[in-house]
């Protein structure tokens, strides 16, 4: 599992990029070379553990695209493995729980609303000891030491990793950073420490849950990046490795290893990324149509939109940044009846069970070949007999697709609209609202290659008053700090650019003062 | 309007706040909150809490207490993005307790809420579990409110001072003498030193005072409309209008939020583009922390104190001022404010002159006929 700096052979040519995606039906591989040009694309259905899958996939498109796998020099993957593991319950740390606060934040505990079977799982004991931050960078009380020790060192090999949260951790990380050292010290260097100020925004209580998931997906994560190092290997793959994260952007192994718990949602970012890259078109509103569902997203500077929202993953309420996007139970497979579609599908079944492969059941699929929207689909046309139906069940989803790119437009003004997925055959060809649909080649492979073009990432956040420095040296500051950790993932130096900024007034202060968070973005440096 | 006739107050609420209540309760405080307030999440969640440690919380009436009794009315004040991260330590309304005792030279008989809307809605409930007090089945607002003085004790002249303030490492600081703004300029001033929240009661008073001078069974009022969301099977909108007696003013989209920071307070303009039955109109909403006039194509048809409310069309539930964005279906109710708000005096303290806008103040139900009236209890304040 190495990243770049032991690949052999300093004549060989390394001009290529393999992309992985792992989705809920189907593994997705693609190769792109220097210029993002694809050289080949393959699919395999997804595994139950996984990681045959990937292999399965790898193999299929190193051989469909006669791909030279020496000259591959960056793998990107992006998987469900830690959302999986959360879900189910399976494979997951147990960890200590230190937050930094006390006599704040007493009034609510650690895993209050965690399910109870998770809790039972993740949890290895909670304390909260004196200390933590205030809004403007003082101490709220002096960091009690003594009490992190104590709290952990009969801990010491029964749990496998600490998760420590400090209140405002990011205003100043000092607390959680002295509290860290505390459990090396108590612990060993050997122990996985998961720490709030590295995972983001306000909201102690939902950045503390996505601390200590990231805590329990810890062990998770270096089994993805063992596996797929290994299965690399095995195929004479010597390449870095590149994990696809939440917001579209990717992250090295070295930083995936420390950070699962951001590859949650790194699938409809990389749909978004893939769309984009396609098309290229950096704003638009994002249509991926599957068997079963149709998510709607919308790229923003080239950028999938996150949701304002707190996300819940497992029974857990996060702060995870999550792309924006609105699912609706609509789909190639979606069954058709008298004034009514889905929300069931036929899914896979679909070449076995829908009209238009002989089977009985009036599917969106049929209706679109019917409309004439599709064609060389199946083996059959429908029968004309299930025309008034099928016209009623199309117009049903025109409706339902038009309602949801409405909710997620973001000004009043006509938009773009791309169509990506198998099933985006079915969507009409104008739309209210709607300037122009585009339906670019290769649609069907967009979030593996949303997940190879990726640039890699760095954010930063900050509560300032503007009494102390203007604003735009304040931006200017927290900018410089989220392009430093884009270039620590791998970003080139001379292209990190700042890709979003975010600014939330603060009310009832007497002086004017904003939380601000940057993001900054910039290609891999290519070997 | 039929659905008034759901609108006799009955007591058939418990007279114990039960956790599993607790989600309802928050829900009913966010409509009342009128978009501002504070998120009622994390107080719900200290509430919770406090309860699975103390036990449920009694909720007692004016009746119940004897009339010498002190109501100690109480609450946090300070920015939310604060609330959000230095969580409290749930000691704060003790703290309070043994100051205003001490002031008082007599115990506190129950807590109150000095403010329904939001978040601190919640809190009293809080502090009561872990007090062993119980929570006077009313509030100072009826509503929510951005300062100190926007109160119903204000109008019925009971004294601010002394106002106690306190944080979570207990600190604790007295205020003597000041009156009106001065209580929220002192409170917030020193809000800010404790690092940007504080806990408070001002307004002390017995609960004969108590009776004319607040708005009585909000809490029960706030319960029942988190219910009729719970609980509605298809149409919770449409409950919670038939509970609170609102004018409907818009079902729509919002299409536009503009926002900028003016005097410590966020100030805002949102256009609502009608859908539906109200395709082709427009509603025009004025926001500072609450939402405070409303105008459909130009013409008023709500303005603060009556309760402007966003509700997403879907869920019923109440959308702060914080969380507006472009896109989001919205139904616009107004519910007329409680009876107080409306004297003189009342309209001074947080009519539309209040906050700055050169609107004479109309009551909801004669700008939309057919709009009920204050759906909580008949006030003794302001009767």
């Amino acid at each position: 599992m190495s990243s770049g700096s032991s690949r052999s052979g300093a004549h060989r040519r390394l001009d290529l990029r393999l992309g992985l995606d792992v989705g809920g039906t189907n593994t997705d591989a693609v190769v792109l070379d220097r210029t993002d040009g694809l050289i080949a694309k393959a699919k395999a259905p997804t595994s139950a553990d996984v990681s045959s899958g990937i292999e399965a996939a790898v193999d299929a498109v190193l051989a469909a695209g006669d791909v030279d796998r020496t000259r591959i020099s960056h793998v990107m993957l992006g998987t469900t493995h830690a959302t999986n593991a959360v879900l189910e319950r399976r494979a997951l740390h147990r960890v200590a729980i230190v937050r930094i606060g006390a006599p704040a934040t007493l009034s609510v505990r650690p895993l209050l609303t965690w399910p109870e079977d998770l809790k039972a799982v993740v949890s290895g004991g909670e304390a909260i000891v004196r200390g933590g931050i205030e809004l403007d960078g003082r101490e709220i009380v002096p960091f009690d030491g003594d009490a992190v020790r104590g709290f952990l060192a009969p801990l010491a090999g029964r749990v496998d990793a600490v998760a420590i949260t400090s209140v405002f951790a990011p205003v100043s990380p000092r607390h959680e950073l002295a509290a860290a050292d505390i459990a090396r010290e108590v612990m060993g260097d050997g122990v996985h420490l998961s720490l709030s100020h590295e995972l983001g925004s306000l909201g102690i209580l939902e950045r503390e849950n996505s601390t200590i998931l990231n805590g329990a997906l810890l062990g998770v994560a270096r089994d993805v990046a063992g596996t797929l190092a290994t299965a690399l290997g095995r195929r004479g793959i010597d390449a870095a490795l590149y994990f696809a994260q939440n917001d579209g952007t990717l992250m090295a192994l070295e930083h995936a290893v420390r950070f699962p718990v951001l590859t949650i949602g790194s699938g409809p970012a990389n749909s978004l990324r893939g769309a984009a890259y396609l098309t290229g078109r950096a704003d638009g509103i994002v249509v991926d149509i599957g068997g079963t569902s149709t998510d709607i997203g919308v790229l923003v500077g080239g950028f999938p939109r996150e949701s304002s929202q707190a996300v819940e993953i497992g029974g857990v309420r996060t702060n995870f940044r999550m792309p924006d996007i609105i699912s609706i139970a609509i789909g190639g497979g979606t069954i058709v009846r008298p004034g009514a579609i889905g929300p069931d599908s036929v899914a896979w079944r679909i070449s076995r069970e829908a009209l238009a492969f002989g089977g009985d059941t009036p599917t969106l699929t049929d209706a679109a070949l019917l409309a004439g929207r599709a064609s060389s689909i199946g083996s059959v046309m429908p029968d004309p007999a299930h025309a008034e139906l099928l016209a009623g069940g199309l117009a049903l989803a025109d409706l339902a697709v038009a309602d949801a790119i409405d909710r997620v437009k973001t000004s009043r003004s006509a938009v773009s609209v791309i169509a990506v997925g198998g099933g985006s055959i079915l969507l009409a060809d104008s739309i209210p609202g709607v300037s122009e649909i585009l339906r670019p080649a290769h649609h069907d492979v967009a979030n593996a290659i949303g997940a190879a073009i990726a640039k890699v990432s760095g954010s930063a956040e900050e509560v300032v008053t503007f009494a102390a420095r203007g604003h735009a040296e304040a931006v200017g500051a927290i900018a410089a700090r989220a392009g430093a950790v884009a270039v620590a993932a791998g970003a080139d130096p001379e292209r990190v650019e700042v890709v979003d900024v975010e600014e939330t007034p603060l009310t009832y202060l007497m002086e004017p003062g904003a939380r601000i968070r940057v993001k900054a973005a910039g290609p891999l440096i290519m070997g | 309007m039929l659905g008034r006739c759901w609108l006799v107050y009955h007591p058939a609420v418990p007279r114990t706040i039960r956790v599993d209540e607790l989600p309802d309760i928050a829900r009913g405080c966010s409509v009342l909150g009128a978009g501002g307030g504070g998120e009622a999440y994390t107080a719900t969640l200290m509430a919770i809490q406090a309860i699975a440690d103390h036990g449920p919380v009694q909720l007692v009436e004016y009746d119940d207490l004897p009339d010498d009794g002190i109501v100690m009315s109480c609450g946090f004040l300070g920015a939310p993005t604060v609330t959000i991260e230095k969580l409290s330590s749930g000691d704060e309304g003790a703290y309070l307790r043994e100051e205003v005792e001490r002031l008082r030279g007599a115990p506190v008989a129950a807590l109150m809420c000095a403010e329904i809307g939001g978040s601190n809605g919640m809190v009293p409930i809080t502090w009561a579990a872990k007090l062993g007090l119980p929570v006077l089945d009313a509030d100072g607002m009826g509503r929510a409110f951005p300062e100190v003085q926007q109160v119903t004790m204000h109008l019925a002249g009971i004294p601010a001072a002394p106002a106690v303030v306190v944080d979570e490492r207990g600190h604790r600081a007295v205020i003597h003498q000041a009156e009106g703004e001065w209580a929220e300029r002192l409170e917030r001033a020193i809000a800010i030193a404790c690092g940007g929240i504080a806990a408070s009661a001002e307004y002390t008073m017995t609960v004969a005072q108590a009776r004319g001078a607040t708005v009585p069974g909000t809490m029960t009022l706030a319960a029942e409309i988190g219910r009729s969301i719970s609980g509605a099977e298809t149409d919770p909108v449409g409950a919670v209008i038939a509970l609170t007696g609102a004018a409907r003013l818009l079902d729509g989209k919002v299409a536009d939020i503009e926002r900028r920071f003016e005097g410590g307070f966020i100030r805002g303009t949102a256009t609502i583009e009608g859908t539906r039955g109200d395709s082709g109109k427009t509603l025009g909403i004025e926001i500072q922390n609450e939402f405070l006039v409303a105008k459909v194509d130009g013409h008023v048809r709500a303005t603060a104190p009556d309760i402007i409310t966003l509700l997403d069309e879907q869920t019923g539930e109440a959308i702060h001022t914080e969380r507006l964005k472009y896109g989001q279906r919205v139904v616009v109710i107004a519910i007329p404010c409680p009876p107080i708000w409306r004297t003189p005096i009342g309209l001074q303290t947080a009519g539309p002159a209040a906050f700055g806008f050169d609107l004479p103040y109309v009551p909801v139900e004669q700008l939309n006929p057919g709009t009920g009236a204050w759906p909580g209890k008949d006030a003794g304040a302001g009767a």
